[in-house]
């Protein structure tokens, strides 16, 4: 721990106390950065960039990969209770998918300088960030279905926009999740809609698993633009393209005429279609909800952190094996 | 506890039910099987969905994100060859059941597994080694299978030949890796294989059905896979630095439904939701 608290990670990873600390960046080099930004050119590792920059992609792909991680969990809880070979089969092989973007993103962390095991840490002493969905329960088969449809599409519309984000290998790594994650999402609706026009038993689940989600779903965009921090600079930089209060009006607006196919409602009594702006209008997202969830006091953050913390140990003793075998066989090679 | 008094117990008096009226003597003292194809089938069917199952219990649950994926890939392969051989059983057996009707709504006794993969998935150790032995033993066995006279499984060893070898490639691998680790890995891993090692015999038994399906021209030599699994095994073992327990009394009985106590519970939560909706599509 103390090695760790001593890296210039911890550091990175913690904005609110060391945004200040982090050294004044050169004008003329801000400014040569901005222009290329401006001109729409993408941002590579070896190019020069404001250590804001670099610290702000830091914390939003690394608490994209720890999100595909423990995103990881409230799906794995119905593999093994699939009701067809199927959707057994699919179902790990989604869950295999996110255990790879989670790979791939880490992966991605490590060309701006950092090392994804730090980063990794960071998620087990539970002070990393995620996304603040998977701290809910999955509680049916349905569930499986409505988050391939509302929580991967949710992700998926802000997935779409990162994918032109201005840092170009977090911008590469989009395009190719997003192939998945659409995958992803068409299954969970296929799901949804063998349940919608199931027996009743079934449409009911499907039904109780939207009331469950829908909200969660809308808070999966963050904080309204009034109350987004990080918001005017990661816009400024091309970081984020678009506001969180922009994204998730799109969703809604995709996302209900797919509810009417199915048959079902949203759990909003204020959700109404308005034909001046073209827009779904949506009820007021609980906010208190939220800032108890995003602060640990969520139905599932503690299991889901202990889950991992609990993977984590109970692999101790295989990483070190495998260290040792590969030192020895590294002697052995040398001595030949 | 005499039994007279028994039988007041259950409000029949003794010797009422008269000799004759209904036979009591069963046909065998072994258990009733099927037809030896659809026998066979659902051995080859349900050691893989068993083990793909267990498998899958490790998804986000493993030491390093990189065996996460890997396991999953197991679980997928397995759980899809047993997919195939499911559904070949059911429509050799022509009582109108698919591969989810076999794998859903069978009981425990229904079951024909080895009683290697049911054993729960234990640490990761536990679950290399058993792996690795019925990685070995799956291989050897594809092999022999590739030129069945079955046109339908000659199709599935020739696809699962290529899965296994790379699974077996994988196991072993961690084998070497953990037996020829750290001192508390060489342990464990030691520990994993003294545990699994009585469940290894069965896979090499022959009975009725074996000669049943030879008829049929689907002949596999268990002797000499035997040998050849001996030899890959110790192999292997001697690279890991581990000591090859000695062969003691076997536990059996997978193969005809008499399962271990774990193979119930397994079962109970894979099949729930199936069972929960009877006739529903999913």
């Amino acid at each position: 721990m103390a090695t760790l608290r001593g890296s210039r990670l911890y550091s990175l990873l913690h904005m609110t106390t060391t945004i200040r600390q982090l050294p004044a960046d050169d004008p003329a080099q801000v400014a040569a950065f901005e222009a290329l930004i401006a001109a729409g050119e993408s941002i590579e590792p070896k190019d020069w960039m404001p250590a804001r920059y670099r610290s702000q992609l830091t914390r939003m792909m690394s608490q994209h990969a720890h999100s595909e991680v423990v995103g990881m969990l409230p799906e794995g809880n119905w593999i093994t209770r699939a009701p067809s070979l199927r959707r057994k089969q699919s179902l790990i092989a989604k869950v295999q998918d996110e255990a790879g973007h989670g790979l791939y993103i880490y992966c991605g962390t490590e060309t701006l300088g950092v090392d994804r095991f730090d980063l990794f840490n960071q998620l087990l002493d539970g002070t990393a960030k995620y996304s603040s969905i998977f701290n809910y329960p999955t509680l049916s088969w349905a569930d499986m279905g409505v988050i391939g449809w509302l929580v991967d599409g949710a992700a998926i519309v802000n997935q779409t926009v990162l994918a032109k984000t201005s840092y170009g290998p977090y911008a590469r790594a989009m395009v190719r999740i997003c192939k998945e994650e659409n995958f992803h999402k068409r299954q969970g609706y296929e799901i949804c809609t063998v349940l919608a026009n199931g027996t009743p038993a079934q449409r009911a689940m499907l039904q109780d698993a939207v009331d469950r989600f829908w909200w969660p779903s809308l808070m999966m965009f963050g904080p309204s633009d009034t109350n987004s921090l990080n918001s005017g600079e990661l816009l400024r930089w091309k970081v984020k393209r678009k506001t969180n209060d922009e994204l998730r009006q799109r969703f809604v607006n995709l996302t209900i005429p797919q509810a009417q196919a199915l048959g079902i409602t949203v759990p909003d009594p204020d959700l109404r279609f308005d034909p001046e702006t073209k827009n779904w209008v949506f009820g007021e997202i609980d906010w208190s909800e939220f800032q108890q969830v995003i602060s640990g006091n969520g139905p599932c953050n503690r299991e889901r952190l202990e889950a991992r913390r609990k993977a984590h140990d109970d692999g101790q003793w295989v990483r070190e094996a495998a260290s040792a075998h590969a030192a020895k066989r590294a002697r052995k090679t040398e001595a030949a | 506890m005499a039994s007279a008094h028994d039988a007041d117990d259950v409000g029949i008096a003794a010797g009422e039910a008269k000799a004759g009226d209904r036979p009591v003597a069963g046909p065998s003292r072994g258990p009733r099987l099927g037809a030896p194809l659809v026998e066979y089938l659902l051995r080859l069917g349900d050691d893989r969905l068993i083990l793909g199952h267990r498998l899958s219990e490790w998804c986000g649950h493993g030491p390093i994100l990189e065996e996460d994926i890997a396991l999953s890939n197991f679980a997928l392969d397995l759980i899809g060859q047993a997919a195939s051989i499911l559904r070949l059983a059911g429509e050799v057996e022509g009582a109108g059941r698919d591969e989810d009707a076999l794998a859903y709504f069978r009981d425990g006794v229904q079951y024909r597994n080895c009683l290697l993969v049911e054993q729960p998935r234990g640490d990761f150790g536990d679950t290399i080694v058993r792996q690795f032995l019925f990685d070995a033993y799956s291989v050897l066995l594809w092999e022999a299978l590739l030129g069945a006279p079955h046109a339908g499984l000659a199709a599935i060893a020739a696809k699962a030949i290529k899965e296994d070898r790379y699974h077996l490639r994988h196991s072993s691998e961690w084998v070497v890796r953990l037996g020829d680790g750290t001192e508390e890995s060489h342990v464990r891993v030691q520990g994993s294989l003294d545990r699994l090692w009585r469940y290894t015999g069965e896979l090499f038994e022959a009975d009725a059905i074996d000669q049943g399906v030879a008829g049929e021209g689907i002949v596999v030599d268990h002797r000499a896979l035997k040998a050849r699994w001996d030899q890959l095994v110790d192999e292997v073992l001697d690279r890991a630095t581990l000591v090859r327990p000695a062969d003691g009394p076997t536990q059996r009985g997978g193969r005809v439904g008499r399962h271990t106590e774990h193979l119930g519970h397994l079962l109970a939560t894979m099949q729930s939701v199936a069972r929960a909706h009877p006739g529903a599509r999913w």
